[in-house]
């Protein structure tokens, strides 16, 4: 997609072949959702140069700050899709708490946003062709691996974190993440908050989640970022 | 401590650090780099002789931290291991019972990987134990049935894992600092290990119809399905301000933040003298 953007004029040139036809549902929402985001993208491109090495998420406590914005962004664009298009007998249960989820996600990635204010990147576009929202099983699975990602990501930035009241932010949004996690974790398995020991392994002997370090969530979130991310300048 | 075993497995891991071990400066400057050679569990070990050698004194700041921490897993640790070991009071070959075993071996681990650190930190002098003894599970008769009324049993885990959270999180300023890093990251990968035991007892309780079955797994304004008992560990969580943002009433996606979204969406966090307050009954 990023190919069709002409930086020159800010405007996004679609193809005209790829017609709402020629879609089917699951994906046209999913186009018509990245369209928008590119529109931001699109208007961000000259100052940022995201043409050539991606959106920077700059350095120091502000590069945290973007990269944890990053991450809230995929999150929040995840749930609003699953509430717009619910995966087929969703109980009421299942649908307010992802409800909840949506609106947790929205909650940290528009603080974010408006903590960052002018450093911060411009909006993310997703990309969701691998996650079938129709299907519980894809969703919930999904919803995992975002929640488990999300909770190794902030436990693996804290130490990066020059601020206090950022590290105090991040951990105010992290055990929400967490608590995210273990009941997604329960709606796919009841038990598996914690995960197990052999095949699901996210606690280890000392009792400790994961964390992970910028490079490696990025690489994960990758499978579901169109938009190049540079993390050149994180510190480490 | 033998500062010298220490320092003789650092150079099997980085050859080259003798030779950074001062002035101090580089010490500093070349922790990250020896880190990534050493293993993960021996880190804190390893950072404690580094930070004695560098600073010649005991991170005060970071041992009040960690024995604070390791007294709240100790009340934890015991209360579990108490609860699954009283016969009748858990649902014996059930979910629950499974659950609680789990959390009661993670609370454990989280004792015995807190006294290492601690140990380390301190040249080898191990801190002080606790056993069940040091505690009051009754909250001075406040919860006289803990370890006979199931309902009781859950409502006060429930309590210790919220606490937890909000106290782990309000000390992790205090573990700030390049010689700190691993203790910090440790400090959190065991926050977010409370917050999903917290969240998956919240589901055990709502289950059981606790606030009359709306509890949650996160915490909605001060909402918590248990009383005036533990108004205290409940208290601020109903914020709805983040660093001047007013997360309730934002916009996005067609879509606005209720005030209750709004303190569900931010965990609150307790300073040293709160959890203090809220724990002392439970001490012997």
């Amino acid at each position: 997609m990023t190919k069709n953007i002409d930086s020159t004029e800010g405007k996004i040139l679609v193809e005209p072949a790829k017609t709402v036809s020629g879609l089917s549902r699951r994906k046209f929402l999913n186009y018509a959702g990245a369209s928008a985001s590119l529109a931001l993208l699109a208007a961000a491109c000259k100052k940022d140069d995201v043409m050539n090495d991606g959106v920077n998420l700059g350095s120091g406590d502000t590069g945290i700050l973007n990269y944890a914005y990053a991450l809230e962004q995929l999150e929040a664009a995840f749930y609003i899709q699953v509430i717009k298009t619910p995966y087929a007998n969703i109980s009421a249960d299942e649908k307010s708490y992802l409800t909840d989820i949506r609106d947790h996600e929205i909650a940290h990635r528009e603080f974010f946003k408006a903590a960052l204010a002018g450093s911060a990147i411009p909006a993310l576009e997703v990309n969701f062709t691998s996650i079938n929202f129709a299907d519980r099983t894809s969703v919930l699975a999904t919803a995992k691996a975002f929640e488990d990602l999300g909770v190794s990501a902030y436990n693996g930035a804290g130490q990066l974190i020059v601020k206090a009241d950022y590290l105090v932010l991040a951990g105010k949004i992290v055990s929400v993440e967490a608590r995210h996690a273990a009941l997604i974790r329960d709606l796919i398995s009841n038990g598996s908050f914690v995960g197990n020991s052999t095949d699901d392994k996210i606690v280890d002997a000392n009792g400790r989640d994961l964390a992970r370090t910028p490079s490696e969530v990025l690489a994960i979130a990758g499978n579901y970022i169109k938009t190049k991310i540079n993390p050149s300048n994180l510190p480490s | 401590m033998n500062l010298h075993n220490i320092f003789d497995e650092i150079e099997k891991a980085d050859p080259e650090f003798t030779g950074r071990t001062s002035p101090r400066r580089e010490v500093i400057r070349n922790m990250g780099s020896f880190g990534k050679k050493v293993a993960l569990t021996a880190l804190p070990l390893a950072l404690g002789g580094l930070f004695k050698k560098a600073y010649g004194q005991t991170p005060s700041d970071v041992l009040d931290v960690l024995n604070f921490a390791l007294t709240l897993e100790y009340l934890e640790s015991e209360f579990y291991k108490k609860g699954v070991a009283t016969s009748g009071l858990i649902p014996a070959g059930t979910p629950a019972f499974t659950a609680l075993t789990r959390i009661r071996d993670d609370e454990a681990a989280h004792v015995a990987f807190l006294r290492t650190t601690i140990a380390s930190l301190q040249g080898g002098t191990q801190p002080a134990t606790k056993t069940f003894a040091s505690f009051d599970y009754t909250a001075k008769n406040t919860f006289p049935d803990v370890f006979s009324n199931y309902d009781t049993f859950l409502a006060v885990a429930q309590a210790f894992e919220d606490t937890g959270v909000r106290a782990y999180k309000g000390q992790a300023p205090r573990l700030m600092g390049t010689a700190n890093r691993a203790v910090l990251t440790a400090a959190l990968q065991i926050h977010s290990v409370e917050a999903r035991h917290a969240s998956h007892l919240r589901q055990m309780r709502r289950a059981r119809g606790a606030a009359s079955g709306t509890l949650k797994p996160w915490i909605t304004g001060t909402v918590s399905g248990i009383g005036s008992a533990t108004n205290a560990i409940y208290a601020g969580e109903d914020n709805t301000m983040q660093a001047g943002v007013n997360i309730s009433g934002i916009t996005a996606d067609g879509i606005t933040i209720s005030p209750n979204a709004a303190t569900e969406a931010f965990d609150e966090f307790l300073t040293k003298d709160q959890v203090l307050a809220i724990v002392t009954p439970f001490l012997a």
